[in-house]
Parts: structure tokens; C-alpha cells; sequence
């Protein structure tokens, strides 16, 4: 069992291993290969949950054998095993559901580029889920951006460096802002491995010495991961980005990199600065309101929207928002609430993305949703498996998005009335708007195409590339519904892991 | 005030943080906004190393066998900094190809004509 301990580590290896192989390997082995490395550090990070849940323990993991604080030092509980377990999870269920995309929009000679792309924000996410060191977490951070960038631009249509530069400059502005926290927080406690950090924050905050360096320092880490994560009012490249991209590479972007930076922050607010610190209680406030902003604005963007991508893409910002929610809410509820979102928005997002580009392959590659109308006739498996994602995110009890809205309302009734009523306003607001548009869009798609009324762009047929059976895409669709199905069905057992990960956390 | 004399290292650190901030999220050129990156990250390098450095001590390079601390300053700051650099340079690089890739489709790097010409594409996806 104490083998067990190696795997944290040898999931970020694996990943960056195969991400040198691939680089060499021809398209459809660097494919096959890049399967199976996302399968292997799947079942790597399940045996840690199931080890560390079983123990209801934790362990650190130091690299090279250097005892702290001079080693680079890894830390695994149930809630990092959790955050990598999902992470690999959607990753691998996200590349295989896309594969045929993925064919279709990169040239022959990038294929097995993107492989080694995938493989590296694989490889970052683990790092992030993993990580005890604060200038590891950074670096990772920036490799995740970059390889990210790459699934982005690597197809090259339409706007997609157009998007991927916003989405770049939007990214480096987070990350000077989080890199300056570090430095700041190693001139002022003199460590980068996070306990030791979090004891010299707790002695200061008893002092009383350097108490307006430590509130900018935490103000700079959290706006940098809230701007690298999309909360609003910086979710502008969200549209672009996550609407011109590969169908794979929008499902990971939106279903699991902006939430490596999320994890991060969580990860910072508990064990970095102490989750009762009074300075990052002022900052969660801060998050909570911009939160609450976002949820509305995001579901109010989304409602406007001509385009499913970009519908899909807003929606994300809303679901960005409840997390910040979560996260300003605080208390075991709140981030509990938070991180079960992290997870269920992993799952269905991805689910709304794929069968989403099915659909609109089988009405003429048209987003537009005068031409989606039928489209669940034309293709049945693309639009059951929307309508699933599409109904969890309006929050249809037995699916995970229920839950989320359980455990928020939960997180709420906790605090004062104020509190209490703005979050659930926000929740009942962000469920009639989404009802309203993604209700919309599934009657649309199973409305039959007769009376379509049609742009002239496009007319509906039963065309060759909609009958075409796409296995990968099925295969994905019931993955991730199980998933879906799972948090929505037994949300007890996945929150009964956060809570009791989250008591071991700090 | 005193304060911000006595550590002037840092302060200018900051006003060079600040100036490159604001560069790359205020100006339309692409250029302009990775030159500004560049100018953030290095005032960060700047306010790392002068944090770690100590007046009247060596570069940690074990002279003489003299192996006490008091001797040397801490060598984690450069460390830090260069892998700073290493990322800042990867991240220019990475930048510096998509304005490429833009200059070739639009034939300009202001991104105010950049925005205008793909709204009046009709470029959506």
C-alpha cells in the first residue's frame, strides 16, 4: 500500500513523458498513447482517493528526499485525490468524445502536437491538484496557460488566434498579479511550501507586523486566480475562446482548466493563508459579490446569445460565478458547495460542448439556432446526450446540477439574512434564465425540422455526416452521464469525501 | 516615506510592475502589450533579487570550506528568478507567434482594426 504514495508524482510523470513521446509518435499512435496515459493516471489518482478516503488520511509526498522545508514537497488527501481523479477523468472523456474533430479541424502534421498539448495540461492539472509549493504551483500554472493556449490555436479557422491572444493577455494579467503575491509571500514569511507559510501569516496576524503587505499579497493571489478563471467582470474572452475552438479543447478549457486555477485558490485559502484569516475573510467577501454578478450576467449574456457555442461559453461564466459564490460563502458548506460544483460543471459542460458540435454538424456546421431546429431527430444520441447536460444545468432533480443548487441554498441559510437572501436570489434568478435558454434549446433541437424556418443557409437533411456513428462520442456522452448521474443520484457520497477531505485539508 | 527611500529597489520594482500592467492591458498594439509583459515580469526579477540580497555578503559559493550561513546571501530568490525568466521567455514566445499568425490573417497589430475586421467578417466561429 505505501507504493500507493508514488502516485501522486507519477501522474504528473506519466503525463509529461507521454507528452515527449507524442511529440515523436505518428498522429494515430500518439492518439492510442495519449489514451492510454490519461487512462493509467486516472486509475493512479482513483487508488489514491480510495486510499486516502479508506484511511481517511493524507500523506506528503517529498521529492528528491529532502525533508522540509528544503524539498519541493507534494500532498495528497481525499480532496486532491478528488480534484485529480475528476480532472483525469473529464480529460480523458472529453479527448476521446472529440477525436473526430479533432481529425477533421487540425492539419494531418499537428495531430500528434495536440496529443503532446493535451498531455501537458494533463500533466499541469495533476501538478495543481497536487502540489504543496507555492512557486511550483506557479510555474504549473503558466504551463497550463500556454499548453492551453495550444489546444486553442491549434486549430486554424475562423478567429481562433484572435481569441487565443485575448485569452492570453487575459491570462498573463492573472498571472503577474499571482506571481507578485508569491514573491510577496515569500519576502514576507521567507517560505514557498505552504504550511510554513501559513504558520508566519498566523504569527503576523498575532503581531500585527506587515498586516497591509500580507492584505495586498492576498488580494494580488486572489485577483490573479479570480481573472485566470474567468469570474466576471474578466470572463470577456470566455465566448471567443471556448466558441472557436476544437470541440475536445473547448470541453477541457471550460470543463476543467479554468478550474485547475479554482482548486488552486481553494488550496491557497486554506493552506496558505488559513481558511479564518481575518484579511482573506475581506478578500472571500470581495469574490462573493463578484460571484453574485456573475451568475446573473453570465445567464443573462447567455439568454442573448444567437449562437449555442457562445450560449454554452456564457453559461460557463455563470457557473464560474457560483463557485466564487461558494468559495465567498466559506465555512464547510460553502466550499464543499464550491468544490461539488467544480466537479459537476466539469462533467456536464464538456457533455454540452461534444454533443453540441454534433448537432451542429448534422445542421450544416451551423450554430445558428434557426438552423439546429430537428437536430436531435438528425442526430439521436447528440441530442439525448444534450439534453441531459442541458437539464442538469437548469437543475432537474436526480441530475448533478440539483445538487449544486441544494448544497448552495444549504450553504446559504447558514449566514445572515442578507447573505442568505442575495445568494438565494441569485440561485432562483440563474435557474429561471436557465431554464428559460437551455429549455429552449431543447425544444428547438427536438422539434421536428418541417416547419423549420429555415435561413435559406441551410436546409435540413438527413445529410451523410449526421447518420455517420461516431463511437468515441458515444462512448463519452455515457461517461460523462454516468457521472452526472452519479453526482445527481448520490450527491452524499462525493460532498461526504469533500467534507471529510476538507477537515483534513489545512 | 522614509520607508520608500530605504527600500527603493522595491518601490521602483512596483512603478515597473504597475507601468507594465498597464501596458498590456491598456494598449491596442500587440507589440506594445508584450513589451509591457516583459516590463512586469522584470520588475518582479527586480524586486526578487533585491529581497535577496544582504549587504556585505557573497554569492552562495562555498569559498574556503566556510560553510556558516552569516557568510552568503539566500540563493532561492535567483533561483526563482530564473525560472521566472524561463517562463516569461516560453510565454513571449508563444505571444510573439500568435501576432504573427494575426499580422498574416489581418495585416495589422492594433487589435481595436483586428476586433472591426473579424466582427465584419462575420467571423463567429
Amino acid at each position: 500500500m505505501e507504493f500507493i504514495r508514488n502516485f501522486p508524482f507519477f501522474s504528473v510523470a506519466v503525463f509529461l513523458f507521454s507528452a515527449v513521446i507524442c511529440s515523436v509518435l505518428k498522429p494515430r499512435a500518439a492518439r492510442i498513447w495519449t489514451t492510454a496515459a490519461e487512462a493509467v493516471v486516472l486509475a493512479f489518482s482513483l487508488s489514491v482517493l480510495i486510499y486516502t478516503t479508506s484511511g481517511d488520511t493524507f500523506f506528503r509526498y517529498n521529492m528528491g528526499h529532502f525533508d522540509a522545508p528544503w524539498s519541493n514537497q507534494l500532498r495528497a488527501g481525499p480532496v486532491e485525490a478528488l480534484a485529480a481523479t475528476s480532472f483525469s477523468y473529464v480529460l480523458l472523456m472529453s479527448h476521446i468524445g472529440g477525436i473526430r474533430y479533432a481529425k477533421a479541424d487540425i492539419e494531418p502534421k499537428k495531430q500528434s502536437a495536440y496529443c503532446t498539448l493535451l498531455n501537458l495540461v494533463g500533466a499541469a492539472l495533476m501538478a495543481l491538484s497536487y502540489t504543496n509549493d507555492l512557486f511550483t504551483g506557479y510555474v504549473f500554472l503558466e504551463i497550463l496557460t500556454l499548453s492551453s493556449c495550444g489546444v486553442l490555436v491549434i486549430r486554424r479557422a475562423g478567429r481562433t488566434a484572435l481569441a487565443a491572444t485575448r485569452y492570453m493577455v487575459i491570462n498573463l494579467l492573472g498571472s503577474g498579479l499571482f506571481l507578485l503575491g508569491t514573491c510577496l509571500f515569500y519576502g514576507i514569511t521567507g517560505h514557498l511550501l505552504m504550511e510554513y507559510i501559513r504558520d508566519g501569516v498566523a504569527t503576523l496576524e498575532v503581531t500585527g507586523d506587515y498586516a497591509v503587505p500580507l492584505t495586498v499579497t492576498i488580494g494580488l493571489v486572489c485577483a490573479g486566480l479570480a481573472i485566470k478563471s474567468g469570474l466576471f467582470p474578466f470572463h470577456t474572452w470566455m465566448p471567443d475562446t471556448y466558441g472557436t475552438a476544437t470541440p475536445t479543447s473547448s470541453a477541457v478549457l471550460s470543463g476543467i482548466v479554468s478550474k485547475g486555477y479554482i482548486f488552486l485558490l481553494i488550496k491557497i485559502i486554506y493552506r496558505v493563508v488559513g481558511v479564518d484569516s481575518a484579511a482573506m475573510t475581506s478578500a472571500r467577501h470581495i469574490l462573493y459579490v463578484f460571484g453574485i454578478a456573475g451568475i446573473i450576467m453570465g445567464s443573462i449574456w447567455a439568454m442573448q446569445s444567437a449562437h449555442l457555442n457562445r450560449m454554452i461559453a456564457y453559461s460557463s461564466a455563470a457557473q464560474i460565478g457560483y463557485v466564487f459564490v461558494g468559495i465567498g460563502l466559506g465555512g464547510q458548506a460553502g466550499f464543499t458547495a464550491a468544490l461539488f460544483q467544480i466537479i459537476a460543471h466539469g462533467l456536464c459542460k464538456p457533455l454540452l460542448f461534444l454533443s453540441g458540435a454534433r448537432l451542429s454538424e448534422a445542421s450544416g456546421d451551423s450554430t445558428e439556432f434557426a438552423d439546429l431546429q430537428g437536430a436531435a431527430h438528425r442526430n439521436k444520441p447528440a441530442g439525448l446526450a444534450f439534453a441531459v447536460g442541458a437539464l442538469s444545468m437548469v437543475g432537474i432533480p436526480t441530475l448533478a446540477g440539483f445538487a449544486v443548487k441544494l448544497f448552495f441554498a444549504a450553504a446559504a441559510v447558514e449566514h445572515g439574512l442578507l447573505v442568505d437572501i442575495a445568494t438565494l436570489t441569485a440561485l432562483a434568478l440563474s435557474t429561471l434564465l436557465n431554464a428559460l435558454y437551455f429549455v429552449r434549446t431543447v425544444i428547438r433541437i427536438y422539434t421536428p425540422s418541417g416547419n423549420a424556418p429555415t435561413n435559406g443557409a441551410f436546409a435540413p437533411t438527413d445529410g451523410e455526416s449526421a447518420r455517420t456513428r461516431d463511437p468515441g462520442l458515444i462512448a463519452a456522452a455515457v461517461g460523462l452521464t454516468a457521472g452526472i448521474l452519479l453526482l445527481g443520484l448520490m450527491p452524499g457520497v462525493v460532498s461526504g469525501i469533500i467534507s471529510r477531505g476538507l477537515a483534513l485539508f489545512a | 516615506m522614509e520607508n520608500l527611500f530605504r527600500n527603493y529597489e522595491e518601490a521602483v520594482a512596483l512603478i515597473l510592475f504597475s507601468i507594465g500592467f498597464m501596458t498590456l492591458l491598456f494598449h491596442k498594439n500587440l507589440l506594445r502589450k508584450l513589451i509591457g509583459m516583459n516590463i512586469m515580469d522584470s520588475g518582479v526579477y527586480l524586486f526578487l533579487a533585491s529581497m535577496g540580497y544582504i549587504y556585505g555578503r557573497r554569492a552562495p559559493i562555498v569559498e574556503n570550506g566556510d560553510l556558516s550561513a552569516e557568510r552568503y546571501i539566500n540563493p532561492v530568490p535567483a533561483s526563482l528568478v530564473l525560472t521566472g525568466i524561463v517562463v516569461s521567455v516560453s510565454v513571449t514566445a508563444v505571444m510573439l507567434s500568435l501576432s504573427i499568425r494575426l499580422y498574416e490573417r489581418y495585416h495589422t497589430l492594433d487589435l481595436d482594426v483586428i476586433y472591426a475586421a473579424a466582427r465584419s467578417r462575420r467571423e463567429h466561429r
